[in-house]
């Protein structure tokens, strides 16, 4: 009876005149186990087209707006930063106390350096009396060589004298 | 209509564009692509979609114009053919390999047939449409529908009759 109707379906199916509670029924019936062996032909047809059915489209689409909203937020975004860079250092950089600190260390310093340099300024002074002593060596040397004409000269008279 | 009324929308049939896309372009990737420019399209004139009656059945005829301008544009002479896993059906190895070869060839049937009788074939046997939407769809009188219908479903017929009966393939 069952495969009789299923006959009748499949020549109807045929002819386009199914309706689509008719087809799903063929559907139900070709996909189940239990197929008579001279239509076991069509089985893979209607099996085919259940599973077609389950393929599916699996790849995002990429809307547009996206693209508008990423550009809106690297605004955002540059902006956020911009005002880090304002902010930070306000925050983060010396307090008063901190910048009290550092002018005394500067004051402490500048002070020792001065002490250092009127030492230096000592050292040069001495040092110049040093050159001073070297232009007395000098003035002694030219003396002495004075001496040394003297002596040949007397030397000289000695001579003629002997003679 | 916002992004999310939109996706609404779309969501119930994207799966169908693309296998329409698919039966017609063969290629997975191109099929993909496909589907991506049908929705981008509708997304794009997402100001008119309320005035369109059916969205489903106006994407359905968008699909089937872009892919059979796809096809005869040049862009598509190489298209690869990509074969789908096909899920197990609980039977023995034995079965399940000559059931996925036949299945496999109903698919490939499939691709011989004419492109209208192609497109008849998937939107009544795989997406379950009544003859008054697919001659929506495709712009066409009922009864012509049913006598293109016919006869790919006569050719199918044919086709597996005798692979079955003499392994011709």
């Amino acid at each position: 009876m069952v495969l009789n109707n299923i006959e009748k379906l499949i020549e109807k199916y045929h002819n386009a005149e199914t309706s689509l509670q008719e087809e799903a029924q063929l559907k139900a019936y070709f996909n189940g186990d239990n197929v008579a062996p001279h239509l076991e032909h069509y089985k893979p047809m209607f099996q085919y087209f259940s599973q077609s059915k389950q393929e599916l489209y699996t790849k995002d689409v990429p809307l547009n707006t996206m693209k508008i909203k990423l550009y809106q937020w690297i605004s955002v975004a540059a902006v956020a930063i911009l005002m880090i860079g304002l902010v930070v250092p306000s925050f983060m950089g010396p307090t008063e106390q901190e910048k009290r600190e550092a002018l005394l260390v500067y004051n402490q310093t500048m002070e020792a350096l001065s002490i250092i340099s009127l030492g230096m300024n000592e050292g040069k002074q001495q040092f110049n009396n040093l050159a001073l002593v070297g232009d007395n060596i000098e003035e002694g040397v030219q003396q002495a060589s004075k001496l040394g004409q003297f002596s040949t000269m007397t030397n000289k008279i000695l001579k003629t004298k002997n003679n | 209509m916002k992004q999310a009324d939109f996706v609404s929308l779309v969501m119930p049939f994207k799966d169908k564009v693309f296998r329409l896309a698919k039966r017609l372009l063969v290629s997975r990737e191109e099929a993909e692509d496909a589907t991506q420019e049908i929705l981008l399209k509708l997304w794009k004139n997402n100001k008119k979609i309320d005035e369109y009656k059916n969205v489903e059945a106006f994407s359905m005829t968008m699909t089937k114009n872009f892919c059979l301008d796809r096809l005869k544009s040049k862009q598509a002479q190489n298209l690869k053919i990509v074969h789908s896993n096909y899920t197990d059906n609980n039977s023995s190895l034995q079965n399940q390999v000559e059931a996925k070869d036949s299945v496999d060839w109903v698919s490939k049937i499939m691709e011989d047939l004419p492109e209208q009788q192609k497109i008849i074939v998937q939107l009544r046997d795989i997406e379950e449409y009544d003859f008054a939407e697919i001659a929506k769809m495709l712009d066409m009188n009922e009864t012509a529908i049913r006598v293109n219908l016919s006869r790919a479903r006569k050719t199918i017929r044919e086709k597996l009759t005798n692979t079955h009966q003499h392994g011709i393939k």
